[in-house]
């Protein structure tokens, strides 16, 4: 089915979240729609799903103008669509989800599960999908579940699929398995809407690409365009992609880890017995897989584990076994991975998030009290120094764009006194304009003699920060490998196989 | 009472906008909605005739006006109520088709004599002889009111802390004992120094009792309201049978469960003369208030309450100890209670008293810190106007001849109207609250922002 949106416009206010976008998928069709957060893509794509109402222009479908008054409409005229955040219910089966919102019944009102069950199987044979119709979804991989959410639309025997945002959560891998699904539904004949900010892979699936910025188409590109072009074309700006840093020059201060081991409430080990140097003035990344001990390591570093054995010594002073606060005070400066979760607090403002963790005396609290004019005078400073995108140091700062809210977190960590920094996905959920501020900034601690320790799952970012980079798979380090190591040999490490030349610098 | 906004159209389709959009789902677009919002808020500040209507809309889209609606609510909900329950209103709606104005008046007349009764019970008595009598009624009204302050101070510092104490009843039970025992146990200390034993006796004796529910909080993971429900029971037959036992709190010589009184030397002096029932207690909730305030708004203690209340999880990796936190904030909780316990045997029942000494103080907290938003200013506020009720309610009753049910119906319905502000709003068509963004702070913006804008 060929999809077309004729002069699309969507206001809300006076701001124009869509400005006369035109836009057409044909069957057999990867069309990746390319834009920052908050360029309007995912209003576009409501507005196409009958969530929204657009307050001019036209969907077509097959030439046939339609008109969706919600999902319900949408999904009748063949549009399906794989939210990025899954709408299933988690304490349901496969099948159960699937069969949800048009079950079919036998007589007496029972729930024909088994048909449900014979489409998802069928479904799942088809695209190869190994999908399981009496699991239940809470128990799948994040990455099963967005199949599942696919087989979802399927089943409803959508000819239009949109995909949103849908490798923000998957790991390397799985977004490979997506993009292999993704040209199969090709194949077959679906028209794909791909929604994305990330370069890497729009070129590597789609057929064509419109790039949205301001709400406004600001041209198309062929896949065959290089990083920089559709960077550029997105953010509007030259924007620099590579990480720029001089040679490393070591300190002698130096972040030591030996024989670490940190284990689950059931006696899993997570982390096990990983060792590892990294000397002041150098960026060591953690690469892997996403879940094979790297989240557990940046924890333990911050003792928030108190299952961690073993031995952590910075500057020669040995940490494990200290309280967050005092590992804090010793100069650990720690960029959480899920910022949201664990390094802000959403209704505190801006300029509260950014003492979060030093109310423990001057200059932010004398004799227990807050000193609100030096804390205000601070983020201010903050505020303009990171460039955080906000109209007050009042802002709550769960209002803030991801990557805003990271550069706020990171004002925080690099403003005190450090002796290293670990920085747990730093750039994850964040926009490419931000990427380039965070990568820099990261690169100047390193030079201020700081040991850094990064943890990434994107081969990109770790391949451009790192000096050194170790590979984490399950819980044990497979090596430590400089960061000009080829990409297949890192691939290859993050599947748990180690190079040849094993142990270089472990 | 309509949401009408002067000056501007009264619905901002901007604020519409940002509520329809799913900020999750798409932060970016929430915040230039933001933006953009705040850009033409600022625009229309600088008309200095639009000044007033924009801090309107912020009053009006904040809590505050959701809280008086909901009073404003309860009381017609409620004059409905006195209407049915009228006898006159009863006799006449028989023969209503034939004189509808009959009933009409006797409606009128029954809603009108109640409010005015409640008014006269209240705050002032403009039928009383004497100045002292028509006054008498405000004075009850606020001794009242401080045992609910405290209460409802130690319920709402605890939500900010993320916790809800449901065990003001126990924390009470407990602090009348502590300080009833100091104050009719103890012989032979002169005035100031008995009282401030007695009243530091009872603090500690509702802290630590909300502290149990802390401790057990911070090292098991307990839930805070199943042991503070649990411990309100405990405390409740812990005394009852204290109060029954010769040699503990029981009064020698009685067969009644009842305390001795408590001695001149720790009792709260009256604040306004003798003829007037307001004492100390007050002003020690007014002071308590004040603290309340500081603790939350400047101190660095209450930061970390806060921060451990909006998300636990970012303040441990802050360095904040969370389990001794929540020990803490159960403490300092459990204490605001206490001073409410304190409050009722130095100063309003200094007669002697019974296991019924809490008199659902402890439950009206609740509902006290929830009108108040949780804040101590709005907590002072509800628990004056629950004082009044509490005044009002048995003028009424004495009065008019108005069941007393009827107050509590109306004061149940506040809590209901409350606990459902979208309701409130949609009845008086307010907007939604959209931002949360304080007064007195100019905007910062980068450089860049001013151009470019989002990159």
């Amino acid at each position: 089915m060929r999809l077309e949106l004729r002069g699309i416009t969507k206001r809300f206010g006076a701001l124009v979240a869509n400005d006369h976008i035109d836009l057409v998928v044909e069957p057999g069709e990867i069309h990746s729609l390319l834009g920052e957060n908050g360029a309007g893509k995912s209003t576009l794509m409501n507005v196409l799903y009958g969530l929204y109402t657009a307050d001019e222009g036209q969907i077509l479908l097959d030439d046939e103008v339609q008109r969706f008054d919600g999902p319900g409409d949408a999904m009748a005229a063949g549009i399906g669509m794989v939210h990025q955040h899954f709408m299933l219910v988690p304490v349901f089966t496969v099948a159960e989800n699937v069969m949800l919102g048009h079950e079919s019944t036998r007589a007496g009102g029972v729930l024909d599960l088994d048909s449900a069950r014979e489409v998802v199987r069928e479904i799942s044979a088809r695209f190869g999908f190994h999908v399981d119709p009496d699991a239940l979804v809470e128990d799948l991989p994040v990455g099963v579940q967005q199949r599942v959410e696919i087989i979802k639309a399927l089943s409803r025997n959508a000819d239009v699929l949109v995909l949103d945002e849908p490798t923000a959560v998957l790991t390397p891998q799985e977004t490979d398995e997506l993009m292999g699904i993704m040209r199969q539904l090709r194949d077959e004949g679906v028209a794909i809407v791909f929604i994305t900010h990330k370069l890497r892979e729009v070129r590597a699936v789609a057929d064509r690409i419109t790039v949205i910025r301001h709400g406004r188409v600001v041209g198309e590109a062929s896949p065959t365009a290089t990083d920089a072009e559709l960077a550029s074309l997105m953010v509007g700006r030259a924007v620099e992609l590579t990480v720029h840093k001089e040679t490393p020059r070591l300190g002698d201060n130096a972040l030591e880890v030996r024989d670490l081991v940190v284990t689950s409430p059931d006696g899993q080990p997570l982390v096990d017995g990983v060792s590892f140097t990294v000397r002041g003035g150098e960026v060591l990344v953690v690469a892997g897989v996403q879940g094979n001990g790297q989240t557990e390591l940046t924890e333990a570093l911050l003792g928030l584990h108190e299952s961690a054995r073993g031995s952590i010594r910075l500057d020669g002073h040995e940490i494990v076994g200290r309280s967050v606060r005092r590992i804090l005070d010793a100069g650990v400066g720690f960029v959480p991975e899920d910022r949201t979760e664990d390094g802000l607090v959403a209704e505190f403002t801006i300029a509260e998030n950014l003492i979060l963790n030093r109310t423990d005396g001057p200059p932010f609290v004398r004799g227990g009290s807050l000193q609100l004019d030096a804390r205000d005078d601070f983020a201010r400073e903050k505020v303009a120094e990171f460039d955080v995108r906000t109209q007050g140091i009042d802002v709550p700062v769960g209002r803030l764009s991801g990557g805003n809210q990271q550069k706020v977190v990171l004002a925080r960590e690099l403003s005190r006194d450090l002796r290293l920094l670990v920085a747990a996905q730093p750039t994850r959920g964040v926009d490419v304009g931000s990427i380039e501020f965070i990568h820099k900034r990261i690169v100047a601690t390193r030079d201020a003699g700081i040991p850094v320790v990064v943890v990434s799952t994107e081969l990109d970012e770790a391949v451009a920060l790192a000096d050194r980079i170790m590979v984490m798979y399950r819980g044990k380090v497979v090596g430590i490998v400089p960061s000009t190591t080829p990409r297949d040999v890192l691939g290859l490490m993050m599947a748990g196989i180690a190079p040849e030349t094993e142990g270089e610098a472990a | 009472m309509s949401g009408q906004t002067p000056g501007r159209e009264p619905e901002n389709p901007l604020d519409q906008a940002l509520e329809s959009v799913d900020a999750a789902a798409e932060p970016g677009l929430a915040e230039e909605l933001e933006q953009e919002r705040a850009r033409e808020r600022e625009a229309a500040v600088e008309e200095t005739g639009v000044r007033w209507a924009d801090a309107f809309r912020r009053i009006v889209s904040g809590g505050w006006v959701v809280s008086v609606g909901a009073i404003v609510l309860a009381v017609l909900v409620g004059s409905i109520m006195i209407v049915f329950t009228d006898e006159r209103v009863q006799e006449t709606a028989g023969y209503f088709f034939a004189r509808p104005g009959d009933m009409l008046a006797a409606a009128a007349d029954a809603v009108g004599g109640a409010y005015s009764a409640l008014f006269r019970g209240s705050v002032y008595n403009y039928q009383a002889d004497t100045l002292t009598l028509a006054i008498r009624p405000l004075t009850q009204t606020l001794t009242n009111a401080g045992p609910l302050v405290a209460a409802g101070l130690g319920v709402a510092l605890a939500f900010r802390a993320g916790l809800f104490n449901i065990g003001g009843q126990g924390q009470i039970l407990m602090a009348a004992a502590g300080a009833g025992w100091v104050g009719f146990g103890l012989t032979g200390v002169p005035f100031p120094l008995h009282l401030l034993l007695a009243l530091v006796a009872g603090i500690l004796a509702g802290a630590l009792w909300a502290g149990i529910a802390g401790i057990l909080k911070a090292r098991t993971g307990a839930h805070e309201v199943i042991v503070t429900i649990m411990l309100n029971y405990v405390a409740f037959y812990l005394i009852s049978y204290l109060l029954a036992t010769p040699g503990l709190l029981q009064a020698p010589g009685s067969a009644n469960p009842q305390t001795p009184r408590t001695q001149e030397s720790a009792i709260l002096p009256r604040l306004v003369g003798e003829r007037f029932p307001l004492h100390w207690g007050f002003v020690l909730s007014l002071l308590a208030v004040v603290l309340v305030w500081w603790l939350l708004n400047r101190s660095s203690i209450g930061f970390s309450f806060r921060a451990v209340g909006e998300n636990p999880k970012a303040a441990r990796v802050a360095g904040i100890d969370v389990p001794r936190t929540t020990v803490s904030v159960m403490l300092v909780a459990g204490a605001l209670v206490g001073l409410a316990g304190v409050q009722q045997v130095l100063g309003t029942i200094t007669t002697g008293f019974g296991s019924d000494i809490d008199a659902g103080i402890g439950f009206d907290a609740i509902t006290v810190a929830l009108l108040g938003r949780s804040n101590p200013w709005g907590v002072l506020g509800a628990g004056i106007l629950f004082g009044g009720f509490k005044a009002g309610g048995s003028a009424m009753q004495a009065g008019e001849g108005i069941p007393i049910e009827i107050v509590l119906v109306v004061q149940s319905l506040i809590v209901l109207f409350i606990a459902a502000p979208p309701l409130v709003r949609a009845i008086f068509r307010l907007p939604q609250p959209v931002t949360r963004q304080r007064r007195g702070t100019p905007p910062v913006r980068s450089t860049a922002t001013t151009t470019e804008g989002q990159a």
